[in-house]
């Protein structure tokens, strides 16, 4: 970008608009270390009561102590591996049912009222009878997870199929494309982009999904350290726990960020 | 030009059924098309013109009459025949390479020959640079003439264009008919060309066929004989021709065009 002919005003010019990029984000990381440092001089100097809301040294502390013994490894471990599994299968199995419904118009209208019932259901109040159907280990939890991020999944890549362009759609069938060639070749690359973005937000839902079912049943996960913390009144426990898990929705979200944004060079 | 019309369009009449009625959109339309013939379909807007296309293409079912090419009755799309749309039609996660042969693609049969002749039609046409970019780096103009590429690679026996030019501005559109008509003309396709231009449909035609309001009946074919100095034909030459003007009162006159 460097031009040995630039002006001088062009200079200021591009000196100012880099210069607003780097006070945003020192004011975006102040926030967060002054957030940080008050939350502790208020601990210390007992203005907060540490009982209830912990403090930064000792939710590290916990944090150290924890991933000493590994226990830590363990909990997170499970966690993310039932994430993983709950939003892969979601994403999946929701494609492959909205594949379904694009084929089948007449099934598509069909279940239409139910699929829009379905995605008004808070689906985590599903989770007490999913765990007694399917039991109380990771199968639950995981099915849990599934469920929180099919039915939208379903509904985004339905939409999305069927806003392929008719005239596109026209020009395939004047070569002589068959229905499948149709999807194959057009309805399902040109929806990539909404798979991408459908599987960023299950990532999330899924999260809902896995920690939900933790609550209700499991003896492993982050959100069975929550509800443990909770129990023992242990709030370095949750505090910590909390932090983790934002950490990690926030790293899985940018890889897939990563990945879509390698991928889809023609999208934009 | 032969005697024999390689296309046949016979009685042929279309009525759409919607819910709060019918729609008759053409009727009883009866037309030879000769090889290596240009011919404008010209008519008010919604009269049925692309109704028209769509049937001779064999994506609709006429309700009655029939459609014949070189002989065989049109039931369905077949490869004999090339459509192209008011919009390029692009896809915008294929290289222009892979665009030009999707129609191949389609139909199984793209060949290292094949790759060689998109790639030299690219070239020919002035787009060999392009053919790896994408088709949002492409300008209106160029991606319609990569539309017509894509179209000339099935070597078709007839060409549809549905309003080619009507998605660009005036100026690519002067120079982009300009080019298109010389491609046809130079390959020797026979073409039936919707437009809702006057003056394209007489610059680039041999024949106009002029449509009457819905349903569509054909109201006049116009012969057009323009003078034009020989080796130097070409739509934009042939608007210069001292006839033009005559004929673009007549089909001005027979649209019978009132805004209300």
């Amino acid at each position: 970008m460097l031009n040995k002919d630039m002006s001088c005003e062009h200079y200021r010019y591009l000196k100012k608009i880099k210069r607003r990029k780097q006070i945003i984000t020192i004011t975006q990381v102040s926030i967060f270390v002054l957030t940080l440092i008050l939350w502790e001089i208020a601990a210390r100097m007992k203005l907060i009561d540490t009982f209830l809301t912990s403090s930064p040294s000792d939710i590290w502390n916990m944090f150290l102590h924890m991933a000493k013994n590994g226990n830590l490894a363990y909990h997170v471990g499970i966690s993310i591996f039932e994430n993983i599994v709950g939003f892969t299968v979601g994403t999946i199995l929701g494609v492959i049912i909205a594949i379904g419904l694009w084929w089948s118009d007449f099934w598509a209208k069909v279940l239409e009222p139910y699929l829009v019932v379905l995605n008004t259901l808070p689906k985590t109040a599903l989770a007490p009878i999913i765990i007694i159907w399917i039991g109380t280990g990771y199968s639950g939890i995981i099915v849990t997870a599934v469920v929180t991020s099919i039915v939208i999944t379903i509904m985004n890549m339905f939409n999305s199929f069927i806003s392929a362009d008719e005239n596109k759609i026209k020009l395939l069938k004047t070569f002589g494309a068959s229905k499948l060639q149709i999807f194959t070749k057009l309805v399902f690359p040109q929806s990539i982009p909404a798979m991408v973005s459908t599987l960023k937000v299950n990532i999330g839902l899924s999260w809902i999904g896995v920690i939900v079912g933790e609550f209700l049943v499991s003896r492993a996960g982050i959100g069975y350290l929550l509800v443990y913390g909770g129990q023992v009144f242990q709030f370095d426990l949750i505090m910590m726990s909390l932090f983790i898990l934002t950490i990690i929705s926030v790293l899985m979200y940018k890889l897939v960020s990563i990945i879509e944004n390698k991928f889809i060079n023609w999208h934009q | 030009m032969s005697n024999v019309p390689i296309l046949n369009i016979r009685n042929l009449s279309m009525t759409y059924h919607r819910l709060n009625g019918e729609v008759k959109a053409i009727e009883k339309i009866d037309l030879d098309v000769y090889q290596g013939e240009i011919i404008g379909i010209v008519g008010p807007s919604g009269c049925g013109k692309s109704t028209l296309l769509s049937i001779i293409a064999g994506l609709l079912k006429p309700s009655s009459g029939e459609v014949i090419l070189n002989g065989k009755k049109v039931e369905k799309p077949t490869k004999d025949i090339g459509y192209m749309f008011q919009r390029d039609l692009l896809f915008e996660w294929k290289t222009i390479l892979e665009n030009v042969l999707l129609g191949l693609e389609i139909q199984g049969r793209v060949t290292e020959e094949s790759k060689k002749v998109a790639e030299k039609l690219l070239e020919t046409y002035g787009l060999g640079d392009f053919k790896y970019s994408y088709p949002n780096q492409l300008s209106g103009g160029m991606r319609q003439r990569v539309a017509l590429i894509r179209t000339l690679m099935l070597e078709p026996k007839l060409l549809l264009l549905d309003e080619p030019f009507s998605a660009l501005d005036y100026q690519t559109r002067l120079a982009i008919s300009d080019e298109i008509g010389l491609i046809l003309k130079k390959e020797n396709k026979t073409t039936l060309m919707v437009t809702h231009d006057i003056a394209e449909a007489i610059s680039m035609s041999d024949r106009i066929v002029v449509l009457s309001n819905r349903p569509a009946v054909i109201k006049d074919i116009i012969e057009i004989q323009l003078t034009v100095p020989k080796g130097i034909w070409s739509p934009i030459n042939c608007r210069e021709a001292p006839e033009f003007r005559h004929y673009f009162n007549k089909i001005w006159k027979e649209l019978d065009i009132h805004v209300k």
